[in-house]
């Protein structure tokens, strides 16, 4: 279709409002996109994508015009994608991301893009790494991709990002409702923000000793009282490159304190993937991820937009209601039909 | 492939400009977003500039400016013109605000679509985007 390769021309040209189209298309799901991610598959797997997440108002944006600014100056090009959930009653969205990273839109080596997470069936996670993928494409070196992280989905998107950061704020309360919610075994990298704030230390501490248990040695991350300091590497053990250990760092976002070596450890961490072969590994996991996302969007395209799923669960609603038939049947049906249905 | 029904109509809701009152434009943007469309909120004290590079980064349909400090005669009309220039000639701008009546017509003009002043209802402007929408179809 002539619409895609207008777009893979744009995009290969660099033109930003070209890529903000593509972006759209992808978003859409509209006639195309595939054929438009298929073609720009080759360019993509140059970028380094780093997930950030954590609970509302942890400081997330300003974070990231942060981190970004610090990139700008080495010369390093950013996409943003920040994620907001859609009202699941209205289907609408107030995305507001970019009122943080106000400094950032003029730059032409950072595009932000904000997303509303749509995803009544799941497909947040597969939409915003193909959103990535075209970004990618374009040619942005780092790809930050903002979600809040107070649930399952969040650690989908994570899933999609080489590097995974969890903001945490002192103030989030009581430290062990963080880590009981399932985040804390994603993160390749933690980092208690607002660190000028009472309890930081405290935080900050109890991280390191949650992290210590699951790693089956309470007292890893507590530092000697003597010798050099080894807290805050990344790397403690030097003889240890296969496995990487979360480091905890500390930051304040609104003074820009912390941030220089919050990018030195994402860069520390992708250094790791690399040598380890673990970039290698996960990406290959990934992209086996995904092609089955991809096939899952289509049978259920199959199912309930060609086929006549809808039809037949329309047809057997009022059986079903009154408890003539089960849930199961009438699934059972419709694949059933599925598999009959002529090509 | 079937088309899928429909998407979210995308509204950039920006503040031109150096007035500081944004309680309007927070309304506005909540009533968008209570419709059923994704709106970017830009927040204060941005130049047409930045309105119209995020509004083409965000890839919006609908571009929705307020003012209340009287420069609307030059950043409306500047917010349209950028956009025209990136190839987004095709974005409806809107705008709001304490705008005397003998602007609105030069403003519309200019190419910004339609205005509306103090007292608006906000499901007037829901059902304006929305009925534009509508008609330009896709």
């Amino acid at each position: 279709m002539m619409v895609t390769d207008g777009l893979i021309e744009g995009i290969r040209q660099g033109r930003i409002p070209v890529l903000a189209r593509a972006i759209s298309l992808v978003e859409n799901g509209r006639d195309g996109y595939e054929r438009l991610l298929s073609a720009l598959h080759p360019l993509v797997g140059r970028a380094h994508r780093v997930g950030i997440t954590g609970p509302p108002g942890g400081g997330k944006s300003t974070l990231i015009e942060r981190l970004v600014q610090v990139y700008r100056e080495r010369d390093i090009t950013v996409a943003v994608v920040a994620v907001d959930p859609t009202s699941p009653f209205s289907g609408g969205a107030l995305l507001g991301d970019r009122i943080r990273m106000d400094s950032l839109t003029l730059d032409p080596g950072v595009y932000i893009r904000s997303m509303a997470s749509r995803g009544a069936h799941g497909g947040l996670a597969t939409t915003t790494r193909e959103v990535c993928d075209v970004l990618d494409a374009f040619g942005f070196e780092r790809i930050i991709i903002e979600t809040v992280g107070v649930g399952q989905s969040e650690l989908a998107i994570a899933g999609s990002a080489d590097t995974t950061a969890l903001v945490l704020v002192p103030e989030s309360g009581d430290g062990v409702q963080v880590l009981k919610a399932g985040v804390m075994e994603i993160a390749d990298l933690y980092l208690v923000n607002k660190a000028d704030r009472p309890g930081a230390d405290r935080l900050v501490q109890e991280v390191e000793v949650m992290l210590g248990i699951r790693r089956g040695n309470a007292l890893r991350h507590v530092g000697p009282h003597h010798g050099p300091a080894t807290t805050g590497s990344g790397k403690r053990e030097a003889e240890d490159v296969s496995e990487w250990s979360p480091p905890v760092l500390t930051s304040v976002a609104v003074s820009g304190e912390g941030v220089t070596e919050l990018v030195e450890a994402f860069d520390a961490h992708y250094e790791h993937l690399e040598q380890s072969g673990e970039l290698e590994r996960l990406r290959r996991e990934g992209l086996a991820r995904h092609t089955r996302d991809v096939v899952d969007r289509a049978l259920s395209n199959l199912v309930w937009q060609e086929g006549d799923g809808a039809e037949i669960l329309a047809e057997k609603l009022d059986d079903l209601a009154s408890g003539r038939v089960s849930p199961y049947k009438i699934a059972h049906d419709i694949v059933a039909h599925l598999q009959e249905a002529p090509e | 492939m079937v088309k899928k029904a429909d998407r979210p109509i995308r509204v950039l809701v920006g503040k031109p400009g150096l007035d500081g009152h944004d309680r309007g434009a927070k309304v506005v943007a909540a009533a968008l977003r209570d419709a059923g469309m994704e709106v970017i909120y830009t927040g204060l004290h941005q130049t047409p500039e930045m309105i119209a590079t995020a509004a083409v980064q965000e890839d919006v349909d609908v571009v929705g400016l307020s003012i209340l400090s009287g420069a609307h005669m030059t950043l409306f009309p500047r917010v349209r013109d950028l956009l025209s220039e990136a190839g987004r000639s095709d974005v409806l701008v809107i705008g709001g605000g304490i705008i005397p009546a003998e602007d609105i017509e030069r403003l519309e003009g200019k190419g910004i679509a339609k205005l509306f002043g103090p007292g608006t209802a906000s499901q007037e402007i829901v059902e304006y985007i929305t009925s534009w929408a509508e008609s330009r179809g896709e």
